[in-house]
């Protein structure tokens, strides 16, 4: 089925048709724009489908299917565009098409309030083709203009409730966060464009990620002694690192939790925040471009480690500390991505690819489910209010479980298990340090601490609900009426069938990657593999697994001890940590003060820079103009002065004989003055005559 | 070589519209405006038919039209467009409909306004149509009245010291570039920009300037570059490049909105034109040789702008800055064609790629600023004059269109991809890379701070609680849909198609750049 | 048949004299006819003659004792001050359409200083030029201190005053000439052949080109214009600034220059980095045209500013002069005529349009009664003017600028400079005139003139648009008058200077 590949195209422009033609829809038009956004998903889905089978059928062969065209012209180059078919691209649009298609479904139930439901369903679908279209890109070029679009989306999805000013501000926010990223990809796309001459990925030996050109960045060095290839792999990781949230420009996704629930999970769990992960398997090549055969990783693959490594213990550390259910999933994305980063760094492209894939399934369970709760609860988010859900809501519950198992990576059973251990493991081998392996290790206990404290929060005990709000914030929320006090009930089943698929996967995705049988990792590499039990057996398989686990079984215990086997009363009971240690807890609670630190530092530092340009402007620069008017004026007025005192009194004194003058004139005013006149004209005549006759001769 | 001249027709145009306007002005306020319009329609059709007709695969000069005029001072009269003018011609045929649309808020004096508005479109064609000195400085100086008027009747309540500023710097920029002129025609004999240029690129015009001008208290450099900067001033004040701006920000703001639109949309081009036609060519290695702080000047420029936008709270102020940050991308690039770079075909390629990038900068910029101009036209005429940042808010619930649409045309003027800003930008900055890395790399700040303002715009003006004092604004009528759809379109199309324009002047690209010698 | 100008301007005169009192409307036809009669004799001839060469028209012995002939004679310098004159001739009778005291005795003078213009520009023997230049000063004095306005009687005898001095300079010079000549002959030419000393020429020149440039408003002897102008009906003053100043340009040239060419030779000395009585007549002029500028700048009156403008425009002739260059000297006749018709049209909107109605020339007042909403057409010809005579392109002042400019960087390369800013500072006089005279400022007091101002009437059109038919001709086109100058730059009479320090 080879018509897929020149057709590639078609995956990401239904969705982006759609969006176009949802645009232009009334808001009446609900039906309309979803069965278009659905639909278009289901079909992309199916196109995805075939491409993966064709990837399958062409496992054999092993290269990269291609499809390039020109764009435009420049001098004598034309600048060329195009896309790619390769397991990894295959296995991202199958992921991003079916949980886009899902949360699709389940938007349908979670909006159905909204007066803006077409719109939603609009800003969705560009945003899925946008996403499609980073997947397929097989130019850095084209794959940076859809990353942009979908930032754009993001902008707009988690604005979407505008009213809500928190909702604007946490827009802006995201954007100008990742666009800081964003222009150092840029830079470093076109220092690449400069060096290899061409931004196409593969392009029959040309492409800027093959031998040739990979050969030639490693050669040249810069300034500062870094390769080339280095210093535009670092550029690059900038803006994976502002999309997929690493610190330190992790700020903006907390608060992008403003946005409707869906969003958070297609958008800000599922799909755009692991593109900048999805980016750095992508220039992997790029990314791990040594000079020979060096031993020691890259620079680069060693930045992406450790900013990984930190990335996925500072954030788990955060997300102890919160209470907003949407928060604490949004920290934990921010953790995971971490780990995914630091998969990349250490054990290569499966390695994280693999988390991703599967976070990508129980991190959207998991914002559905805690969607699926807060539309229950009528729009609370605030876990210490809810409690009790687990009889109110037990498909929810269910659902949720298994998500929050898959997280914290329970044995065997749970995807997120292999594809954690995975990580682990290669990172006890990496060659650099250990270091990053005992912070994942932390990081994994932490993480089924604070999943089994959401959990005893919102299911456990009884119902507190009822109670008065802790703060009237959480309220405002555009979905419902802020609180009936009717007791929450289990969300229709447009929004539970979802929450039940992505369940199945969240368990089952493991088994294509276990050590014994690692199908995903060979498939990715383009090799073939086979079922071998023995496999268990090799070098340090066992001992990180039972590692591990231990550290699983003793974060749930503890979050069993500290919040299961004394259900939380009432709704102002403080956190037991926070009886505990309550100045650690704060600190955690505001996530290490990194917002204030930011604005009491370069925000306030760049509207100081904006203020004084504008004042250099007004009166410095339009001073100077001022003043040298000014000084021109004034010249003028000593011009003037010296012409009438000066110049002019020399001449007066020269003559006093105006007086005598008016004499004569009174003679002229006079009546005799005719007479005058007439002699005048008379001798004017004569004189005229002479002239005249003196012409003649 | 055409023998019709459609040039002169096309710069006619315009003026025989003011003409009947001025006659008939009598006849009523639509008339004067239909006809205003039909006249702009007129000369973008006309336009078109150029463009239709323009032989992209040459490049070259055409429609040439060549009379000689005074002989003792051999002026004669020459024009013709390559794929430069070509382009400047369609932004203004384009542009000055927009600014005759948006100025419907007039109502005092109308003829005389759209007379004044037909005669800068004269202008404008004339400047970017003009191969000679003289009658190209005659057009470039006879714009200026046109708009100071327009400023100084129908502006804001700052326009008297806005309108005298902005006429007296361009006047002092004008003067200085008259000077320099003079002193090359003293040396050469010629006015023709095409001349000198060939001149130029054999390294004749300024050893013949030095000898010619005798002024021995100066080394033949420094003389060199003083005749150098009296005509860079003249361009530096039109773009303009920092530390010349300042006139800008009042004469944007006061002006009338359908003013501003033609101030920003063409007339702020006659400059970057100027650098690409006349400095460029001309002044090639005087420009090398101070290459250092001209760049130094356009990173100021882009920087310095886009920080002072962002301290702004008058939309039209913004925009104004912001519309210095754009051309200042293409002073960027420009300078850094100016760098010597021999016969390196690489560099060449980069040189192409910079160049193209000026000419969409230029075109996008024209037509994105204009709409959103435009959009400030409309909205003032909705909020009875008002355009202050904070006068609004949630503005989307009321007019979620109006939102929409005006949404589009600020994200193309941050650059996003898929709309016209994208691709301009990235090919400057692709070509600029290269040849000036440090500088590209500092300009990159401007592009973050538009991105800032222009989400500030947005997040205060559209969303937010509604402010209740416009619970009752009015969205946009269908008419105003239906003429606003084609610029909004044109952003969409150069957007994803920008081979549109590029494949057009790309070959007069290439010439231009091949010229750059010295 | 050239001479037929200066023939039917006095008779025309002494018609209008005979005429019976209080006939004003046939006075004013006469002088009509007369002055387009004139300017039509002056146009033929133009068509006729198209080379430039200098022709003798009239050539007799006059007083053959001391050799003074009667000599008339043109080139393309004198014809083009001829048509000058024509049109300000007729234009200013048009602009003093609404002259109703003592009309006939106004347009007598008046035809008779026309005369004796066009005598001058004809004349080519220096005793007859001499005697009309005389003729021209009586006239002017009456038509001021007669007709005139503010503190008339001053500024007529001041303008008298400087004029007889100047005169008297221009005297001495040529009788000294004569003498050491010592040949008896007045003739020109025959002045010019012959070869007076070094020496001499240093003390001569001077001597006359100072007195002819008084009256051309050479700085710091230009004191006489700025009042004089104020002081003057607007047609007089149409006549001074249009004509008679370029009776000083143009003796300096034809006569000063002509005669002692090595007298702008260099001393040999420096004082203050001045070399020659070139650089310091070079320097006067460009002190002349910023000074003249800045103070314009700071004037009350509106007619102050035109007049100031006058003394800064001039100062372009005397330096086109000095440039001793083809390309700036006739530069500098381009703006002899430029300037002519453009402070014509500046001092016809200042007098007639303005200030015949409004009673006011005070740019205060004149500020809040906003007056291009009452004369639109008044405002619009001023604006236009100010554009020309702000050396906007399009219009003569700019080529005749644009060439003076190109001689001045080959002789001067710093004046060059300093011109620029004046031409800067000329932009901002004139714009500032405008928007006080005719557009009210913000926060000013709006005080609609009362009674309400008499339409513009139809002679001011017509004046107005023969004027700025004229300027834009001339700017689109100036090849039409090159085509005399030029030429008669390179006649033998100039022999002398391109043999100097011509470059």
């Amino acid at each position: 089925m080879t018509w897929i590949v020149p057709n590639l195209w078609l995956v990401p422009a239904l969705p982006m048709l759609a969006a176009a033609i949802g645009a232009l829809l009334r808001r009446r038009g609900r039906i309309a724009a979803a069965t278009l956004a659905i639909g278009s998903m289901a079909v992309s889905f199916l196109l995805s489908i075939c491409a993966l089978l064709q990837v399958l059928a062409n496992r054999s062969g092993g290269q990269i299917l291609t499809f390039n065209f020109r764009w435009f012209q420049f001098g004598n180059e034309w600048l060329k565009l195009g896309w790619m078919l390769d397991p990894l691209t295959a296995i991202m649009l199958v992921m991003v098409t079916f949980v886009g298609l899902l949360i699709f479904i389940y938007s349908v139930g979670y909006m159905a309030h909204d007066e803006n439901f077409t719109r939603f369903f609009c800003f969705m679908a560009l945003f899925a083709g946008a996403m499609l279209g980073v997947v397929i890109s097989n130019s850095l070029l084209l794959l940076f203009m859809c990353w942009e679009i979908v930032g754009l989306t993001s902008y707009l999805l988690i604005g979407f409730w505008y009213n809500k000013p928190e909702a604007a501000a946490a827009a802006k926010k995201a954007f100008i966060t990742t666009r800081i990223g964003d222009l150092a990809f840029l830079l470093g796309m076109v220092w690449l464009y400069a060096k290899t001459g061409t931004l196409l990925f593969y392009d029959g030996g040309a492409g800027c990620l093959e031998h040739s050109a990979l050969t030639q960045l490693v050669a040249q060095s810069t300034a500062i002694g870094l390769a080339a290839s280095t210093g535009i792999a670092l550029l690059i990781f900038c803006g994976a690192a502002g999309k997929s949230g690493q610190v330190p420009l992790h700020v903006w996704l907390p608060d992008a939790m403003e946005g409707p629930t869906p969003v958070s999970a297609l958008i800000h769990a599922a799909t755009m925040v692991a593109a900048g992960v999805f980016l750095i398997a992508r220039i992997y090549p790029l990314m791990s471009a040594h000079a020979g055969a060096a031993l020691t990783p890259t620079v680069a693959l060693q930045v992406v480690t450790w900013v990984g490594a930190i990335t996925a213990l500072f954030a788990a550390l955060i997300a102890v500390a919160q209470f907003d259910i949407k928060r604490i999933l949004a920290y934990s994305t921010i953790s995971q991505l971490g780990y995914m980063m630091m998969g990349l760094g250490v054990g290569g492209v499966a390695v994280g690819m693999f988390h991703l894939i599967t976070h990508a399934f129980f991190k959207s369970l998991l914002f559905l489910g805690a969607g699926s709760v807060i539309h229950g609860c009528n729009g609370e988010q605030d876990i210490r209010r809810m409690g009790g859900l687990r009889r109110l809501m037990p498909i929810t519950f269910a659902a949720y479980a298994v998500g929050m198992l898959a997280l914290c990576g329970f044995p065997l059973l749970f995807s997120g298990f292999w594809s954690k251990d995975d990580i682990l493991r290669s990172a006890l081998t990496w060659s650099v340090s250990r270091v990053p392996f005992y912070m994942g290790a932390f990081g994994a206990l932490l993480t089924a601490f604070y999943m089994t404290r959401q959990v005893f929060y919102v299911f456990g005990g009884s119902s507190r609900l009822a109670e008065p709000s802790r703060d009237l914030l959480h309220n405002s929320h555009a979905t419902g009426p802020a609180h009936a006090s009717a007791l929450p009930r289990e969300s229709p089943a447009v929004m539970t069938v979802p929450l039940v698929i992505l369940a199945a996967f969240a368990m089952l995705l493991g088994f294509i990657g276990t050590p014994a049988w690692p199908w995903f990792q060979s498939f990715l590499d383009g090799t073939h593999t086979t079922f071998a039990f023995s496999a268990f057996s090799g070098l340090n398989i066992l001992p990180v697994m039972i590692s591990s686990s231990l550290l699983v079984f003793c974060g749930l215990g503890l979050g069993w001890a500290f919040y299961g086997h004394k259900p939380i009363e009432s709704s102002q009971a403080s956190d037991p940590l926070n009886t505990i240690q309550p100045s650690i807890f704060s600190f955690l609670g505001h996530a290490f003060y990194v917002d204030t630190l930011y604005s009491a530092t370069i925000i306030r530092w760049n509207t100081g820079c904006s203020r004084v340009c504008d004042w250099l402007d007004r009166w410095v620069w339009n001073g100077v103009v001022q003043t040298v008017s000014y000084f021109v004026v004034g010249i003028a007025h000593l011009d003037d002065f010296f012409d009438t005192s000066i110049v002019n009194s020399g001449f007066d004194e020269g003559c006093q004989g105006v007086s005598r003058s008016g004499q004569i004139l009174s003679l002229l005013q006079d009546g005799q003055v005719q007479s005058y006149m007439r002699i005048i004209g008379c001798a004017l005549i004569v004189l005229v005559i002479f002239l005249l006759w003196g012409a003649k001769v | 070589m055409t023998a019709f001249p459609w040039l002169s027709l096309l710069t006619a145009l315009p003026l025989v519209g003011a003409l009947v306007l001025l006659a008939f002005g009598g006849l009523g306020k639509l008339f004067v405006r239909f006809s205003a319009l039909a006249f702009s329609f007129a000369a973008l059709v006309l336009t078109l038919f150029l463009w239709h007709n323009f032989d992209s695969a040459s490049g070259s000069l055409q429609f040439q039209e060549r009379i000689s005029w005074i002989p003792s001072l051999s002026v004669e009269y020459r024009v013709a467009i390559d794929g430069l003018g070509l382009l400047m011609l369609l932004l203004t045929s384009i542009v000055v409909p927009i600014a005759i649309i948006a100025s419907c808020r007039i109502q005092e004096r109308v003829p005389l306004y759209y007379s004044l508005v037909l005669i800068l479109q004269a202008c404008l064609f004339g400047t970017f149509t003009s191969l000679n000195f003289f009658h190209w400085f005659i057009f470039w100086e006879l714009s200026l009245i046109p708009a100071f008027f327009l400023i100084r009747l129908w502006g804001g309540p700052r326009r008297t010291s806005a309108a005298t500023q902005f006429l007296v710097y361009t006047m002092v920029g004008s003067v200085a570039m008259l000077l320099s002129f003079l002193a090359i025609f003293l040396a050469t004999h010629k006015f023709d920009f095409i001349d000198l240029a060939a001149m130029a690129r054999n390294g004749q015009l300024m050893p013949a300037v030095i000898d010619k001008l005798d002024w021995r208290r100066f080394s033949p450099g420094h003389l060199a570059l003083i005749v150098f900067s009296g005509a860079l001033l003249g361009f530096a004040v039109k773009v303009p490049l920092f530390p010349f701006h300042t006139w800008l920000p009042s004469a944007y703001s006061e002006a009338p909105t359908g003013t501003t639109i033609l101030l920003t949309g063409a007339m702020s081009k006659m400059g970057v034109y100027g650098f690409l036609r006349i400095l460029l060519p001309i002044f090639g290695a005087q420009m090398q040789v101070v290459l250092t702080p001209l760049l130094w000047l356009a990173v100021a420029t882009i920087v310095f702008s886009a920080y002072a936008a962002l301290a702004q709270k008058d939309l039209k102020r913004i925009f104004a800055y912001s519309s210095i940050n754009h051309l200042g991308y293409c002073l960027l690039a420009i300078f850094a064609l100016a760098k010597f770079t021999g016969v390196d075909t690489f560099l060449t390629t980069q040189k192409y790629a910079a160049m193209n990038g000026v000419f969409l900068q230029m075109f996008n910029h024209g037509l994105t600023a204009a709409t959103l101009f435009w959009f400030v036209a409309m909205l003032e005429k909705r909020s009875g004059g008002l355009r202050g940042l904070d006068d609004f808010g949630g503005l989307r619930k009321v007019a979620p269109v109006f939102s929409g649409l005006m949404g589009i045309a600020l994200f193309s003027s941050l650059g996003l991809p898929g709309l016209n800003g994208f691709i301009g930008e990235f090919l400057i900055f692709k070509g600029s890379f290269p040849l000036v890395t440090w500088a590209t790399s500092l300009a990159v700040i401007g592009l973050l701070m538009t991105a800032i303002f222009v989400l500030g715009i947005l997040q205060r003006v559209f969303s937010g609680p509604l402010n209740r004092r416009w619970a009752s604004l009015p969205d946009l009528t269908v008419g105003e849909r239906i003429v606003l759809a084609p610029a909004i379109g044109l952003m969409f199309v150069l957007g994803l198609y920008p081979q549109l324009v590029l494949g057009v002047v790309n070959n007069t690209v290439i010439q231009l750049v091949q010229q750059i010698k010295f | 048949m050239l001479a037929w100008t200066i023939y039917i301007s006095f008779l025309g005169a002494a018609g209008v004299l005979l005429l019976p009192r209080g006939s004003v409307a046939s006075a004013r036809i006469l002088a009509l006819v007369t002055a387009v009669a004139g300017f039509g004799i002056a146009f033929i001839y133009f068509l006729q003659h198209r080379t430039g060469a200098m022709l003798t028209i009239v050539r007799i012995p006059w007083v053959p004792t001391l050799g003074i002939e009667y000599h008339l004679a043109a080139d393309g310098i004198s014809l083009t001050l001829i048509l000058l004159t024509g049109i300000i001739a007729i234009t200013g009778i048009l602009f003093s359409w609404n002259i109703e005291e003592r009309a006939n005795e106004f347009f007598a003078f008046y035809l008779l200083l026309i005369g004796a213009v066009y005598g001058v520009f004809l004349s080519y023997d220096l005793f007859l030029l001499f005697v009309f230049y005389e003729i021209v000063i009586i006239p002017k004095y009456f038509l001021i201190a007669i007709w005139g306005s503010t503190r008339r009687e001053y500024g007529a005898m001041k303008l008298a005053l400087y004029s007889f001095v100047g005169s008297a300079m221009v005297l001495i010079g040529l009788i000294a000439a004569y003498v050491v000549a010592g040949a008896k002959t007045t003739s020109l030419s025959q002045l010019a052949q012959f070869p007076f000393s070094p020496h001499f020429q240093i003390y001569a020149f001077p001597l006359v080109f100072v007195g002819f440039a008084i009256l051309a408003g050479m700085w710091p002897l230009h004191t006489w214009a700025p009042t004089g102008h104020v002081a003057a009906p607007t047609a007089a003053s149409m006549l001074l600034a249009g004509v008679v100043m370029k009776l000083g340009a143009y003796g300096c040239l034809r006569v000063a220059m002509v005669l002692f060419p090595l007298g702008l030779g260099p001393w040999g000395v420096h004082v203050l980095g001045l070399g020659s009585w070139r650089d310091v007549f070079a320097l006067l002029a460009v002190i002349g045209i910023i000074y003249g500028a800045l103070v314009a700048l700071v004037q009350k009156d509106f007619k102050f500013v035109i007049g100031y403008s006058s003394v800064s425009h001039m100062g372009f002739v005397l330096l086109g002069l000095m440039t001793l260059n083809q390309i700036g000297i006739s530069g500098a006749v381009l703006q002899m005529f430029s300037h002519g018709i453009l402070a014509g049209l500046l001092f016809a909107v200042v007098g007639r349009m303005v200030y015949a109605r409004t009673h006011t020339r005070d740019l205060a007042a004149l500020n809040a009664m906003n007056l291009h909403k009452v004369i639109p057409f008044a405002a619009v010809t001023f604006i236009i003017a100010g554009m020309a005579s702000m050396g906007l392109p399009g219009f003569s002042g700019f080529v005749a600028e644009l060439m003076v400019l190109i001689g001045v960087w080959r002789a001067y390369p710093l004046l060059a400079l300093c011109v620029g800013f004046g031409l800067v500072v000329g932009v901002v006089y004139i714009w500032r005139a405008m928007q006080k005279a005719f557009f009210i400022g913000a926060g000013v007091v709006p005080a609609p003139p009362n009674p309400p101002l008499p339409p513009i009437a139809f002679p001011e059109r017509l004046g107005a648009t023969i004027l700025i038919a004229a300027s834009v001709l001339i700017g689109l086109y100036p090849q039409v008058l090159l085509n005399v100058i030029v030429p008669a730059l390179n006649s033998p009479l100039f022999d002398g200077l391109r043999k100097g320090s011509w470059q």
